[in-house]
C-alpha cells in the first residue's frame, strides 16, 4: 500500500447470483488506486459495473473476491461493527436527490443525522452550528434548515446530499452519477462546489459519470469500463487525446460535440450493436464482439491490463 | 419554402390544486419540409408541453388557450374533432417519446405492433403485403435478424433495440411530420449516436420534417438545421443551427453555452454556470423570466417582456438588450451588432 493513496483496490470481483443459477458478472477483477486529494473518473455505458463498483468499494455490498484498503488499512472483510469509523472516511453522493433524501425529515436533521450516529456530537443543538456552517458552504443558507426535501429544486436538493456526505469531513467521496438527473444549468454549480471543496479540503473523489467531458473536467485520472472490466486507465487529457482502446474510441466518438460545425468534421468512430449481457460475457477480450479491429486471439485470451508508456494501461492484444 | 407546420401564439395551461401552471405561454414557430427542427431548454421550460399540444396528447388537467393555432395541411389542429384528429396521429404526424415502453404494448410481439400501424390506416392492404413492409421497417431501423425478431415480444428488447421499434412504427407510414421528445436521453451514449444516425438517414430517405425536443446542446449541433431555446414558458431565441452556437443572440443561450465544458476544456478554469434557479410557472415573472438569472438585467427587464428582435438572417431574440435604443456600454454583451427591428424606451 502507498501512503499517498486513499484508496487502493486490488483485482475487486463483484458477482450477483441471478435466477436458475445463473451468475452476473458485475465486476471482474478490477485493479485501481486514488491519490489523496485526486480525482478518479469511472467512464462506460449503463450495465459496465462501474456503480457496483463504488458500491462493492464503499462495501454496500459484499466483496466477492479481491482486496480494498482504504487509508492504508484493508476493510474487504471488515464486519459492519468493524467497518464504522471507517465509514466516516468515505462516503457516497447519489444520483437521484428525490430518492436519497428522507421526505418525512427537516434538512437540518438530514444533514446531522451522521454526526449523531457516530457521536460527534451528543445532541441535535450541538450539530445545529456545524450543520448551518456546512449549509453555507454547499450555497444554502441557516434559513433553508427548517425545511422538507420536497421544497427544494433538484439542484438544491443535491446541495443538501452533498453536505450530507461532507458534513463528517470524509478523504473520500464516491460521486455515482451527482449529476445526471440535473438540468444543465445546474450542472456546472453543483461541480464547481466539488472541485472548491477539494481544493480547499484535499479530498479525493471516486466520480462516476456517462458525462465524459464533465468527467475530464473534474478528473485526474480516468478509467473505462466494459462489461465488468477496467479496459483503459490513465491520466484524463492523455485518455481523451491518445485513447487507445477500441471501445475507448468508439466511446468518445460517440459524444455530441455542442460545435455544429466540428461535428460535421468529426470522424465517425462509433460503436455498431448493443452491450451483450453480463450473464454470459462474452469469451477473452469481452469487447471482441462490437470491435471493429478484433482478430482471433481476442476470443480466445483475455487481455491483461499492461503499461503502454507514461503510466496509460490498457487491455488490448493491439498494444 | 412552404413550411409544413405553423404554430401561432400556443398557450397551454394546466390546472392543478396550487393554481394555474402557465406552461407555454405564447409560442410560435414554424417547420419547414425536411426540416429538423430542436428544442432545447431545461426541465419546466415548456418544451415537452409545446411537443404535446400539437397533437392533443395531453393531460385531462390540460388547457389550450383560446387564440392558440396550430395549422397543419390547412387545417387548425386545436379546432379539429377528435375524430378526424386521430387519422393524422400516426398517419401524418406520429410522436416518439423518452421511453419507448409508453407506446409499446408489452403484450403484442414487436413485429405485430409495427404492422398494426400500417393496417390502421391502410385496412384495404392484404396480411402478406402488410407483413413484408413491417418487417422492411424494422431491416430500415437495423433490427439484426428482423424475420426472428418479428415474433419477439418488447421485454426481450433492450433499450435502444425498443427506441428502434418505436421509430419503426412512427414511420410506418411515413408521416410528413415526426415529433420526437427527448428520444435518447436515456441512452448510453453510443446508441444514442446510432439512433441520431439513423434518424438524419430517414429524413434523408424520406423527406420526413422533424422536431427534436431536447436538453442536450451536442445533440442539438449534431442533428438540427435549426434550433429554438425556451426558458420559462417561451421561446427566448431562434436561429440556423451554425448561428446560434457562434453567435449566441440571448444571454440564457450564451450562459447555456458557458456552463457545458467541451473537450478542450481548460480545467484550472471554473465552469460558468447560470446561477439561480429556473422560474415557477404557477407564478411566472412578470417581465423577461430570465430576468432574475440575468447577468446583464436591468430595471426594465423585470416589469415587462421585451418582443422578438431579429439578429441575423431568420435569427431573433427576445432580449432588451438587442433593442436598438439600448445602451451600448460594457454591460450590453451584443452592443454593437447589427440587428433590426425593436423600438421600446427604455
Amino acid at each position: 500500500m502507498n501512503s499517498e493513496n486513499i484508496l487502493e483496490v486490488k483485482h475487486l470481483t463483484k458477482h450477483f447470483k441471478a435466477a436458475k443459477k445463473q451468475v452476473v458478472h458485475a465486476v471482474d477483477d478490477v485493479t485501481f488506486s486514488i491519490a489523496r486529494g485526486k480525482t478518479l473518473g469511472l467512464v462506460g455505458e449503463s450495465g459496465c459495473g462501474k456503480s457496483t463498483c463504488a458500491r462493492t468499494v464503499i462495501r454496500m455490498y459484499d466483496v466477492t473476491d479481491g482486496q480494498i484498503f482504504l487509508d492504508g488499512t484493508e476493510i474487504t472483510r471488515m464486519s459492519q461493527k468493524e467497518l464504522k469509523p471507517f465509514r466516516k472516511k468515505m462516503q457516497m453522493i447519489f444520483q437521484d436527490p428525490y430518492a436519497s433524501l428522507n421526505a418525512r425529515m427537516t434538512v437540518r436533521d438530514i444533514i446531522a443525522e451522521p454526526l449523531l450516529a457516530h457521536r460527534i456530537v451528543k445532541n441535535k443543538a450541538e450539530a445545529n452550528d456545524l450543520v448551518y456552517s456546512m449549509l453555507e458552504r454547499v450555497g444554502l443558507t441557516k434559513e433553508h434548515a427548517g425545511r422538507y426535501a420536497h421544497e427544494f429544486s433538484g439542484g438544491q436538493r443535491q446541495r443538501v446530499g452533498i453536505a450530507r456526505a461532507l458534513i463528517l469531513k470524509p478523504e473520500l467521496v464516491i460521486c455515482d452519477e451527482p449529476i445526471s438527473a440535473l438540468d444543465v444549468s445546474i450542472q456546472a454549480q453543483v461541480i464547481n462546489l466539488l472541485k472548491d471543496y477539494q481544493d480547499e479540503q484535499g479530498v479525493s473523489y471516486l466520480f462516476i459519470a456517462h458525462d465524459l467531458s464533465m468527467v475530464r473536467y473534474v478528473s485526474d485520472d480516468v478509467g473505462v469500463m466494459y462489461l465488468g472490466q477496467l479496459v483503459e486507465i490513465s491520466e484524463a487529457d492523455e485518455i481523451y487525446k491518445n485513447p487507445l482502446h477500441p471501445y475507448t474510441k468508439g466511446l468518445l466518438g460517440s459524444i455530441p460535440i455542442a460545435n455544429p460545425k466540428l461535428a460535421r468534421l468529426k470522424v465517425k468512430s462509433s460503436i455498431e450493436g448493443d452491450i451483450p449481457s453480463p450473464i454470459q460475457p462474452p469469451s477473452g477480450c469481452r469487447f471482441h464482439t462490437r470491435c471493429p479491429y478484433a482478430k482471433p486471439e481476442c476470443a480466445e485470451k483475455t487481455p491483461k491490463l499492461t503499461d503502454a508508456g507514461n503510466g496509460h494501461r490498457v487491455a488490448c492484444h493491439l498494444y | 419554402m412552404e413550411p409544413v407546420l405553423q404554430v401561432e401564439n400556443l398557450k397551454t395551461s394546466f390546472m392543478t390544486s396550487s393554481g394555474e401552471v402557465q406552461a407555454v405561454r405564447g409560442v410560435s414557430f414554424s417547420v419547414e419540409k425536411g426540416e429538423i427542427l430542436g428544442i432545447v431548454g431545461e426541465s419546466g421550460s415548456g418544451k415537452s408541453v409545446t411537443s404535446m399540444s400539437i397533437l392533443r396528447l395531453l393531460a385531462n388537467t390540460a388547457v389550450i388557450h383560446k387564440g392558440s393555432k396550430i395549422l397543419f395541411g390547412g387545417q387548425n389542429l386545436i379546432e379539429l374533432p377528435k375524430k378526424q384528429l386521430r387519422k393524422i396521429r400516426g398517419e401524418k404526424i406520429s410522436m416518439i417519446f423518452q421511453d419507448p415502453m409508453s407506446s409499446i404494448n408489452p403484450l403484442i410481439p414487436v413485429g405485430k405492433q409495427v404492422a398494426e400501424m400500417i393496417r390502421e390506416h391502410h385496412p384495404e392492404r392484404s396480411k402478406a403485403d402488410i407483413k413484408a413492409e413491417a418487417l422492411e421497417l424494422l431491416r430500415k431501423v437495423r433490427i439484426p435478424e428482423p424475420e426472428k425478431r418479428y415474433d419477439s415480444y418488447p421485454h426481450e428488447f433492450s433499450g435502444g433495440m425498443r427506441q428502434r421499434v418505436m421509430i419503426a412504427m412512427a414511420l410506418a407510414n411515413k408521416p410528413e411530420l415526426l415529433i420526437a421528445d427527448e428520444p435518447t436521453t436515456a441512452l448510453d451514449v453510443t446508441i444514442q449516436d446510432q439512433i441520431l444516425r439513423q434518424l438524419r438517414e430517414l429524413e434523408e430517405e424520406y423527406g420526413t420534417s422533424i422536431i427534436f425536443i431536447t436538453h442536450d446542446l451536442g445533440v442539438v449541433a449534431e442533428l438540427c438545421d435549426r434550433v429554438a431555446v425556451m426558458y420559462g414558458g417561451l421561446i427566448m431565441e431562434e436561429a440556423p443551427i451554425d448561428d446560434l452556437f457562434e453567435n449566441p443572440g440571448h444571454p440564457y443561450t450564451m450562459g447555456l453555452l458557458a456552463s457545458i465544458p467541451d473537450l478542450e476544456q481548460d480545467k484550472s478554469v471554473r465552469l460558468r454556470p447560470i446561477p439561480g434557479s429556473p422560474p415557477d410557472m404557477t407564478n411566472p415573472p412578470k417581465g423577461c423570466p430570465f430576468a432574475p438569472r440575468c447577468p446583464y438585467a436591468r430595471k426594465i427587464c423585470a416589469s415587462e417582456l421585451p418582443d422578438f428582435v431579429e439578429v441575423g438572417e431568420r435569427h431573433r431574440s427576445r432580449c432588451f438588450l438587442q433593442y436598438e435604443d439600448a445602451p451600448a456600454d460594457s454591460h450590453n454583451p451584443f452592443a454593437g451588432k447589427k440587428k433590426t427591428g425593436g423600438e421600446r424606451e427604455e
